[in-house]
This record gives structure tokens, sequence and C-alpha cells, in this order.
């Protein structure tokens, strides 16, 4: 009798066991395997985002030439400027420069007065301008040679130092871009700087043209 | 005499670094750090490929649809493809007008967004800079921003002022309110406070440089023009607090650009 009940559950276990049985013999048949890859391979279906392109709306560079500076001569200015291009057509720039006063007629004439020390002769600029690319497009240079570029005019605000004080600024100018490469290009500027001052005596309005070469990179 | 020399040696080093930077050889060397550059498949008939970022510049090539093309970099409205053509490839301009069919590899398309007035109203940083004048000298203001929403945004300024007797310069930090952000033409108010430091010119006799704390608050308008550029007007009444018997007060207007991101 006993025998009889437990011969019953064991068929019952087997029974129900038995799917698991099978699958387990399953799994271990190589053909199946090879069937059912452990790893799934996902596509890459990665969006694009147009936003983590590389954006070059940035200018940076250096500029060097010569500036005139009303009664003080002309003298070589250096400088660096910044320029971010908000549109194809738009950029602000801002730009530092510095240069020496060399002597007025005066200081020549009197022999020995001096109008300025040695100190008060550096002279540094800083602007902010706004800039509008007027002629964009293609140049030539003969038969071969193709440049890319274009003539831009700038004009905005700033401040000049020298002789010990600051004095507000205006500058407005017109410059030529080519563009080397990408990321490279050359710059040709000649701007007016006008300022007031009274260091001789009455307040006048000063004009003082600067010419600059310079390189700038894009990034 | 070490320590000297260590600072030399930085300076070269840092000089050494700058050339190599700029020099076109490197620019491979640069390309280990993976700039992103999908691949897409013209659409549209054609696309129409310029030899540089601007509508001056003419068009040079076409691609046709079906053509796959690797986007490489962004100007303004213009994009960098690259075209495979046998051996060789094709690297142009495209405009963004005529992207904007294009799809990724697996055919769904691709926004191409531009910078729009919704973006103006999200904008999180801006910078300006404005001229104008301070109670009869000129002024030069540079300022940076950082909205916390869009209804507030937090702003440290920096004043030069060119005046025909003395110079100054004044540095503060405001609060900005905007009622509403979502105009084109939306107007503010501002209250801060700050320092301002006076220097009389070198032609005037006897005269002290002066060092003052200043309050002030003032209203103006951002106006929305295009892409990122914000045209910006103010009107500010500065309190110089001044330690003599009675307060100063300065009307200052002023006007100019302003870039968000």
């Amino acid at each position: 009798m006993e025998s009889r009940i437990q011969h019953i559950f064991l068929t019952m276990l087997l029974v129900l066991g038995t799917p698991g049985v099978f699958a387990a013999s399953g799994s271990t048949d190589p053909d199946e395997l090879e069937l059912e890859p452990l790893v799934v391979r996902e596509l890459a279906r990665r969006k694009v985002e147009v936003n983590k392109l590389d954006q070059e709306n940035f200018e940076i560079g250096v500029l060097g030439g010569l500036m005139s500076v009303e009664d003080f001569g002309s003298n070589v200015v250096v400088g660096a400027r910044i320029a971010y291009h908000v549109t194809e057509d738009f950029f602000v720039e801002g730009q530092y420069g510095k240069t020496t006063l060399g002597q007025t007629s005066f200081e020549r004439l009197s022999g020995g007065a001096q109008i300025l020390t040695d100190d008060e002769r550096d002279m540094t600029y800083y602007n902010v301008s706004v800039g509008y690319n007027i002629f964009p497009g293609e140049s030539f240079l003969g038969r071969n040679l193709t440049f890319k570029g274009g003539l831009y005019v700038v004009a905005g605000v700033g401040s000049t130092s020298f002789g010990g004080d600051d004095r507000f600024t205006i500058n407005a100018g017109v410059g030529y871009r080519l563009i080397a490469t990408d990321w490279l290009a050359f710059h040709i500027d000649v701007r007016d700087h006008i300022f007031e001052t009274d260091l001789l005596g009455t307040l006048e309005t000063k004009h003082n043209i600067e010419f600059s070469g310079g390189l700038t990179f894009f990034f | 005499m070490n320590g000297k020399a260590g600072y030399m040696g930085k300076w070269l080093a840092l000089s050494i670094a700058c050339l190599l930077l700029a020099m076109p050889a490197q620019a491979r060397l640069l390309d280990i750090f993976q700039k992103y550059q999908p691949e897409l498949v013209v659409s549209d008939p054609y696309i129409e490929m310029h030899t540089g970022p601007g509508r001056g510049y003419p068009v040079f090539y076409v691609a046709g649809q079906g053509d796959h093309i690797k986007l490489l970099k962004q100007r303004n409205h213009w994009f960098k493809i690259r075209i495979p053509r046998g051996q060789h490839f094709k690297e142009g301009w495209v405009h963004v007008d005529q992207m904007r069919h294009t799809l990724d590899l697996e055919g769904n398309e691709i926004e191409f967004g531009q910078v729009a007035l919704g973006d103006f109203t999200r904008r999180r940083w801006e910078v300006g800079l404005n001229g104008g004048d301070f109670g009869g000298a000129a002024s030069i203001t540079g300022y940076l921003g950082y909205a916390l929403n869009q209804y507030i945004t937090l702003q440290l300024e920096a004043t030069q002022i060119l005046g025909n007797f003395s110079d100054g310069l004044m540095g503060s930090a405001n609060i900005v309110m905007y009622p509403f952000p979502k105009w084109r033409v939306s107007p503010y108010f501002t209250i801060g406070t700050g320092i301002i430091a006076t220097k009389p010119h070198t032609t005037i006799v006897q005269a002290q440089d002066r060092r003052d704390e200043i309050a002030h608050a003032g209203a103006g308008a951002n106006i929305y023009l295009s892409d990122r550029f914000i045209l910006r007007m103010e009107y500010k009444r500065h309190t110089v607090l001044t330690s003599r018997d009675d307060n100063q007060e300065i009307n200052q207007w002023k006007a100019g650009f302003s870039i968000f991101f």
C-alpha cells in the first residue's frame, strides 16, 4: 500500500518535472546554442544631433601696424582681437592695442620741454565694435589664384589711455578679411580712432588713423 | 634662480604648445579628440555645395538624391559637408535651408533647429556691451547675466566712465526682472548696488581720487533681433552715497548689443 502511494507520487513528480528536464537537455544541444546567440546586437539608433557639431563662430587673433596719433607722430602698434560671428553678415568684435607716442613738434623745437613723461607716452586702447561684411565672396589674383574673403565695415566705442588719463573713443573703419583655410584668415584694416583731449591747452577732437595687418583663427 | 628658470620654462613650453596648435600638421593630432561628424542621406532632388560659408561664394558642386554625406562642421547657417566620389571626396558648404530635408541613415528626419524667439525667452547666459551718457560723461558698460528663470536674471556689471574732467570705474551687482519674457520687445526693471571710483584728470589741479558706494534703480527693454542678437536700451538713476552731507544723483542712459547662449 505504502509503496503504491509512493509510486503515484513519483509518477506525478516525473510528469510535472518533465518539461523542465526536457528544457534542460535541450539547452545543452550545441546546435540550438548557435541558433540563439547569447548577446543580441543592438542597432545603432543614435539620433543625429546637429547642435553637437563643431561650431566655428569665434575668431581670435593678433594685429600689428602703424598708428598715427595726432600731434605725436606715427608709431608701431600691436594688438589682439576677438570676434563672434552672430550671423553670416554681422559680427561683434573686441580689440586691444598698444603703441608709444612720439614727440610733438613743440617738444622738438623748444629743445628740452616735455609735455609727457616716458611712462605717459605708452598708449593703450580697447574698443568694442559691431561689424558688417559688405562684399563677401571670392576675389581673384591673376589667372590661377582664387581667394575667399570680403570687405567689412566696423564701428564701435572704447577707451584710449595715455598721458595719465582715459578718453572715450569712437572708432570706425574698413577691413579686408582673406580666408586662407576654414580656420585661418588674414586681415588688412584701416581704422580711425576719434577722441577729445585738452592735453595741449584747448579741448580738441583728434583723429588717429591706424593701419594694421593681422592674423586670426576661427574656432 | 631655480624658480625663475622654472617660470621661463613654463612660458617656453606654453609658447611652443601654442605654436604647435597653430600648425596645420597638428590638425590631425587634434582629431584624436574625435569630432562629432554624423552621416546623412540627401532626400531632396539635389543640394548645392558652395565654396565657402556664405551666399557670396559660388556653387561648385551638387549632391544628388540618395547621396551619403558627412556633416563636418557648422558656421552660422552653413554646414560643411563631405561627399565621397570614387577614390576622392568633395567638400563644400550647404545652407541650412537646403539641409532641412536630409535624413539620417535610417530615414528619420533631422531637426536643424534655428535659434529663434523661443530660445531668446529661455536664454540662460547673456553677455553684452553698451555705451551711453552718465551724467554728462560718456560711459561704456559690459555685463554678464545669468537667468534664474524666465523672469529673474542676476547680473554683474562693469562700467568705465569717461568725462572731460574725470574718469571713473563702477562695478555693480543687479537683479533684473522681466514681467513679459515671451515678448520680442521685452521690458524690464532693475535694481542694484556697487562701488564707483572716480579719478580727476591730470589737467585738473587739487582734486582727489574718490571711492563711494552707489545704489541704482532703472528700467529698460531687450529687443530680440535675430539669431543670438539682442538690442538693449536702459535708463538708470544712480544714488552715490558720498561721505559729504548730501548724496549725489546721476542719470544714465545707454544702448547696446547683447548675445545670449
